[in-house]
């Protein structure tokens, strides 16, 4: 993870149907910690939803051949359920509930060592790539991801 | 079984801050119900899982900006329950 540019996923470990895998691992440092908290350096839960948000959207991205941008619009049944610090390899699942007309719903979790941290529902809106640079870069780090 | 107005009323009822007793077959849901895009996604969903089928609201909202259909036709209650009406008979429910 790079926190501080929003790049909460590492790597795809499968993808199966309407279903995505993927690792990731919470930086050992950044100035995230530095104020949350200090002294007791926690990922915050915004930034969990953020990750399941983008596996969720990376999943999106795949089933649609990456012809069309997802952007997180709405987070219902957010439960946080345990504390995750620096250093810690996560998994995040997403799977697609519902393919909507111009919007998605997903079932995002994330666990650590087995133990879940967290789960949300979340609605995605499907819109036309507003810039050519961003369906670009998308293309590029699915790529990267092994997903494009 | 309820009509599908009954039922998407409720579904609306239940998805936003309109009360139920406000919504009329005449009701504009944007104009009148004041129901917001991000309310009316989730009662889209709402009505997607419903009914079993899938509203097309893109292509709705397309032909309404291009100005190829009034906004009547699809957002007037008893008009969007005729259009979910035609697509659950379209898919053979």
């Amino acid at each position: 993870m790079r926190l501080e540019y929003f790049q909460m996923i590492d790597r795809v470990a499968s993808l199966q149907g309407e279903a995505i895998t993927v690792e990731s691992t919470i930086p050992d440092a950044s100035p995230v910690f530095e104020g949350h908290f200090p002294g007791y350096p926690l990922m915050p839960g915004v930034l969990l939803v953020e990750t399941m948000a983008q596996a969720s959207g990376w999943l999106l991205l795949k089933l649609m051949d990456f012809s069309r941008m997802p952007f997180l619009m709405g987070v219902k049944e957010a439960k946080f359920r345990s504390f995750v610090g620096p250093g810690t390899a996560v998994t995040v699942h997403a799977e697609r509930l519902h393919d909507g007309s111009g919007y998605a719903v997903t079932k995002a979790r994330i666990e650590a060592g087995g133990k879940r941290i967290c789960d949300a529902e979340l609605t995605l809106r499907i819109m036309d790539f507003p810039a050519p640079e961003l369906a670009a870069a998308m293309k590029q780090r699915g790529q990267e991801l092994g997903l494009a | 079984m309820a009509s599908s107005f009954d039922r998407i009323a409720d579904i609306i009822a239940e998805n936003s801050e309109v009360a139920r007793e406000n919504i009329l077959p005449d009701s504009h849901v944007i104009n009148d119900l004041g129901i917001d895009s991000l309310d009316f996604l989730d009662i889209v969903f709402a009505i997607d899982k419903a009914f079993g089928i899938k509203v097309p609201v893109e292509a709705w909202t397309q032909e309404v900006n291009a100005g190829t259909a009034p906004a009547e036709q699809y957002f007037v209650m008893k008009n969007l329950a005729a259009r979910i009406d035609e697509l659950v008979a379209a898919k053979g429910g």
